[in-house]
């Protein structure tokens, strides 16, 4: 069985050798275990993610380090267990050499002593707690952190004249995350802040939005996972609350990509900090969201994606470092300190916490022709995650 | 005279149900010889004898005392979290774990009980919801305690007894989940054919006629009910222990909606349609899942909805063929 | 302080538009239709496609979702609703969870799992004040439609030949079908009613709800609550249970947001306890 395996990948890979490049060793594939919430409230996640994987394998080609990439998929709908037993599955069965995927914070915290166990690379692409790294010594991110994302806009917003912030957030991890990093940082620039927590299961922001509206800020801070971002923003607008003078500002969950247009002219003006806009303005970034918007009936890639395209780009590079090679500690020992330009700028991969450095960008969100756009306007060059950086 | 015989029949009924089975006997081997018989499947099968469990719990009390309940889940996670949280913060001792899951649930259990054994079905289908809700509620906001939506990390286990450290391929896990099973399972079996047990389906089938000879119904739906939240609770803290972590997800309300789906497929009133369902159900979700990742939720509501609408007597009426004839077989051979 | 009332009403409109057909379907059948917040969810969908992809006016895309949702209703009623009556409410419960998964996962599949929106004509969005008092236009117009329409329900209800079969029907079906009531049509009818009521109140709930394909899921609750405590042999009962709720959630959230998903199960938990019957509910022999 495994014999009748071994020739056959041996055959297919001799024919993808012979047919994309000059490498001539046929060894057999390396296996990616990609597990994403494919149904349930976070599957947009698990979608752009799995897009952004096939687009890497279709544009980058499939062969790195002469080995060839084979991307197996599971749903774990963004459920914790599901996410640990499918790993699991994939470490013991299947035999995987690297883990990725991982839309939310438990997912990728239930996975943690599975990679520390097997000694297996896990690359988180979506979810954003800071903590997530220090689970294991065998994960490594490659989308964002939400202080990371958010002390750049309290640095923005206290050079720009504002001093009373209220901060609406989610009421679980990432949202306590972006608040306490916030709120830290804009005091420390001697604004004040109220802050309140909207529980994860939501209907209405009404009586929210109330408080909000009779504390008469400046600005109001908001994280919600996005989806949810479409809602709050048009009873933003509904209460008046940009008619009163209040900025709305956050990282750039709540003006995520992928629902902006549905979201539609309420969103204009809304300032938020985060690593990747689509209307990043490289010809990189151009050429891929093209090619994303072709593969996928015109889908616009979102943050997410290139969490997912440039997880694929650390695996291939870890590979080729390795020259194939991809035993787990290897491929770690490879990852850490890789730097190559992604789509969103220049990254690199912290030696030392295996979180990703890049660069933040403060946008506003505006019409592009008929289209709503995040465009970027000021840049923060090279931010490391605040929390680890400060340990 | 006449009573004589009648007590004498009631007990010879008794004993008769007591008796084992053939069929039972190979339901049993079988489940141990999987471990065997499929080494790399360990992990899913660590997981239908978790279900299992559970769904022995649910049948305590919806087959046998015919109370319906859409919040079983609560039991599952206080069990999961009491495990969990005993693991963490006094000792990784596994049985030691399971006792302290099995007691917060009887323990919650036994306090709610009173709410839900008033009111007519629906209203006890919503007040199970309602308890369930509130504690996954409850979950979330003690995130000092619980973790909150992140989950309970830091949950290191010691090894089973001292000896058998849990393995990344589940080889421990497995044995020590169907183990806890099987003893349960003898305790439930020992149960319902008891005379407290029969007194529960005479309840079942016609409170009125029951308490009016004598049977305090109130007093035994809410040790049924006890005793059902405590095998719910083992089935969580076999959860927490095997997986070395717990989330909001033992909470979820899909959970218990898994569960009545279980008791479905296996058939409730018999105390192996639950562990039937559950291999049945775990091994479907799988196929599916495998098959198609993003839409595996159709197919099984599909199965459910053909099932209820008139495809459970087929595969009720295989089931029991089968089992009739792997009855004769061993009879023969016994012979 | 008041502004957090007039929302609370407007969610609570909303919600009772939202379950008062499955307080009457399970009042007059018996029957627990879990399913009913797919049908809420098919009005929305429809709302919002033919907006978005046929140029349908926001006033003439609510009759459309009321339509769409009663004739899905009617025809799913004749195929496969119809032979669960007489089965036992457990059958009943897992039928319409399993006729929930398959329109969560036929949604994702056609419609995709983002949220959808509603872009709302300029005269409803805005709010305006009055006496100190932030009134939404929007929660305005939803209040006013609801209201309209629970007014003609309970007339409906009480002084029609139809609502009176209807009533005679639900205290007892047997006599009544004794009679000469065709119970069965009745039946079809109001079901339809009722779910082209869900139809209707999920696209009027898109601004204050979102929609999405889990939203039977994550709304079954909501409606649950509404009927259990309403109890299910009146319009009232809904509407005053429908009004409790959403203003006890929307206040409860605003004084103390820390607690503030807990309030409604407990509330309803407390309600069960102390009215096991319903709010209203005579008590029946």
């Amino acid at each position: 069985m495994t014999h009748r395996r071994t020739v056959l990948g041996g055959m297919l890979g001799l024919a993808l050798a012979a047919s994309t490049s000059g490498y001539a060793l046929a060894q057999e594939a390396v296996k990616i275990g990609l597990i994403l919430p494919m149904t349930g409230p976070f599957a947009s996640t698990g979608k752009q993610i799995d897009a952004a994987v096939k687009l890497f394998l279709a544009r980058e080609g499939a062969v790195h380090g002469g080995r060839k990439l084979e991307v197996i998929l599971k749903d774990d709908a963004g459920n914790a267990d599901a996410t640990r037993r499918l790993a699991q599955e994939l470490v013991v069965n299947d035999k995987v050499a690297v883990l990725a995927g991982f839309g939310l914070t438990p997912l990728a915290m239930a996975t943690a002593q599975i990679a520390t166990q097997a000694k297996v690379p896990e690359i988180v692409m979506a979810a954003a707690t800071a903590s997530i790294t220090e689970a294991s010594p065998y994960i490594v991110r490659t989308s964002f952190t939400l202080p990371q994302a958010s002390e750049p806009m309290a640095d923005w917003a206290a050079k720009n004249g504002i001093r009373k912030v209220f901060t609406v957030v989610t009421d679980y991890g990432p949202g306590i995350d972006a608040e306490t990093s916030f709120a830290g940082r804009f005091k420390q620039a001697g604004g004040t802040v109220e802050s309140v927590r909207v529980p994860l299961r939501n209907p209405d922001f009404a009586p929210f939005l109330q408080r909000v509206s009779e504390a008469k800020p400046d600005a109001l801070f908001v994280f919600v996972p996005s989806g949810v971002g479409a809602q709050f923003m048009k009873q933003f607008v509904e209460r008046g609350l940009d008619k009163a003078g209040v900025k709305l500002i956050g990282p750039g969950d709540v003006v995520d990509d992928d629902i902006l247009e549905g979201i539609g002219d309420v969103a204009l003006g809304t300032i938020t900090t985060h690593h990747y806009s689509a209307a990043h303005d490289s010809p990189a970034n151009k050429e891929f969201v093209a090619a994303f918007q072709k593969a996928n009936a015109g889908m616009r890639p979102n943050f997410m994606a290139v969490g997912g395209y440039d997880g694929m780009k650390l695996v291939a590079k870890a590979l080729e470092a390795t020259k194939g090679d991809s035993s787990g500690d290897k491929l770690i020992a490879a990852m850490k300190g890789a730097s190559w330009e992604s789509v969103r700028g220049p990254v690199k991969i912290d030696p030392e916490t295996r979180d990703i450095i890049q660069n933040i960008y403060v946008r506003k969100t505006q019409k592009v022709g008929s289209e709503l756009h995040n465009v970027e306007f000021e840049t923060i060059k090279d931010v490391k995650d605040p929390v680890k950086a400060r340990k | 005279m006449r009573a004589e015989t009648f007590e004498s029949r009631v007990r010879q009924a008794l004993h008769a149900g007591r008796r084992w089975h053939p069929a039972e006997i190979a339901f049993w081997c079988l489940a141990f010889a999987a471990f065997l018989l499929f080494p790399s499947q360990l992990l899913l099968l660590n997981e239908i004898a978790i279900l299992a469990l559970f769904a022995l719990s649910l049948d305590l009390i919806l087959g046998y005392a015919g109370i319906v309940s859409l919040g079983h889940a609560a039991f599952l996670g206080t069990g999961a979290y009491a495990a969990g949280l005993f693991a963490k913060h006094v000792g990784g001792d596994p049985l030691a774990g399971l006792a302290a899951g099995m007691a917060a649930a009887g323990l919650l259990g036994l306090v709610t009980s009173p709410l839900v054994l008033r009111g007519t079905d629906l209203t006890r289908l919503m007040i199970t919801l309602g308890v369930a809700l509130i504690l996954y509620e409850l979950a979330n906001s003690l995130g000092w305690l619980t973790g909150g939506a992140d989950g309970l990390q830091g949950v290191v286990m010691g090894p089973v007894l001292g000896l058998f450290d849990f393995d990344i391929f589940g080889r421990t896990a497995y044995l020590y989940s169907l183990c806890v099973l099987f003893t349960l399972f003898l305790v439930a079996r020992r149960v319902v054919h008891s005379p407290f047990g029969l007194s529960l389906r005479a309840i079942r089938d016609n409170p009125l006629r029951a308490s009016a000879s004598g049977v305090p119904n109130a007093r035994r739906l809410a040790a049924a009910y006890t005793i059902a939240a405590t095998y719910a609770g083992a089935a969580g803290a076999l959860l927490a222990q095997t997986t070395q972590f717990v989330s909001l997800d033992v909470l979820d309300f899909h959970r218990s909606a898994d569960l009545m789906l279980v008791l479905i497929i296996g058939g409730a009133g018999y105390l192996y349609g639950g562990l039937i369902g559950a291999i049945a159900f775990k091994l479907l979700q799988d196929a599916i899942a495998t098959f198609t990742p993003q839409y595996w939720m159709f197919w099984i509501g599909l199965f459910l909805v053909l099932f209820v609408l008139g495809g459970r007597e087929i595969i009720h009426g295989g089931v029991k063929a089968v089992a009739g004839r792997l009855a004769g077989i061993g009879r023969g051979a016994a012979r | 302080m008041l502004t957090i009332l007039f929302d609370g009403i407007a969610y609570g409109m909303v919600l009772f538009v939202l379950g008062c057909g499955l307080s009457v379907t399970m009042g007059l059948m018996n029957f627990v239709n879990l399913a009913h917040g797919a049908f809420a969810m098919l009005g929305g969908y429809v709302a919002v496609q033919a907006m978005q992809r046929l140029g349908v006016p926001f006033l003439a895309s609510l009759p459309l979702a009321f339509l769409a949702a009663a004739l899905v209703g009617v025809v799913l009623e004749r195929l496969i609703y119809r032979p669960m009556y007489g089965k036992s409410h457990l059958d009943q419960v897992m039928f319409s969870i399993g006729l929930v998964f398959m329109a969560v996962a036929g949604t994702d599949w056609l419609m995709g799992s983002t949220q959808q929106f509603m872009h709302l004509p300029p005269w409803l969005q805005g709010r305006f004040e009055v006496a100190g008092i932030g009134i939404g236009r929007y929660r305005l117009f939803v209040i006013a439609i609801c209201g309209l329409l629970a007014v003609s329900l309970q007339w409906g209800f009480t002084r029609t030949r139809f609502g009176s079969r209807l009533r005679a029907a639900v205290d007892d079906a047997r006599v009544a079908r004794g009679l000469g009531i065709p119970v069965n049509r009745l039946f079809a009818l109001t079901f339809a009613l009722g779910c082209g009521l869900a139809g209707l109140g999920g696209a009027l709930g898109i601004e204050l709800m979102g929609l999405d394909p889990s939203f039977p899921l994550k709304f079954m609750i909501y409606f649950l609550i509404v009927v259990t405590v309403g109890g299910t042999s009146s319009i009232t009962g809904p509407f005053f249970a429908a009004m409790l709720l959403g203003v006890a959630d929307v206040i409860g959230k605003y004084l103390v947001p820390e607690i503030g998903a807990f309030i409604i199960y407990a509330l309803m938990v407390v309600l069960l306890i102390t009215r096991p019957h319903g709010l209203f509910a005579r008590v029946r022999a």
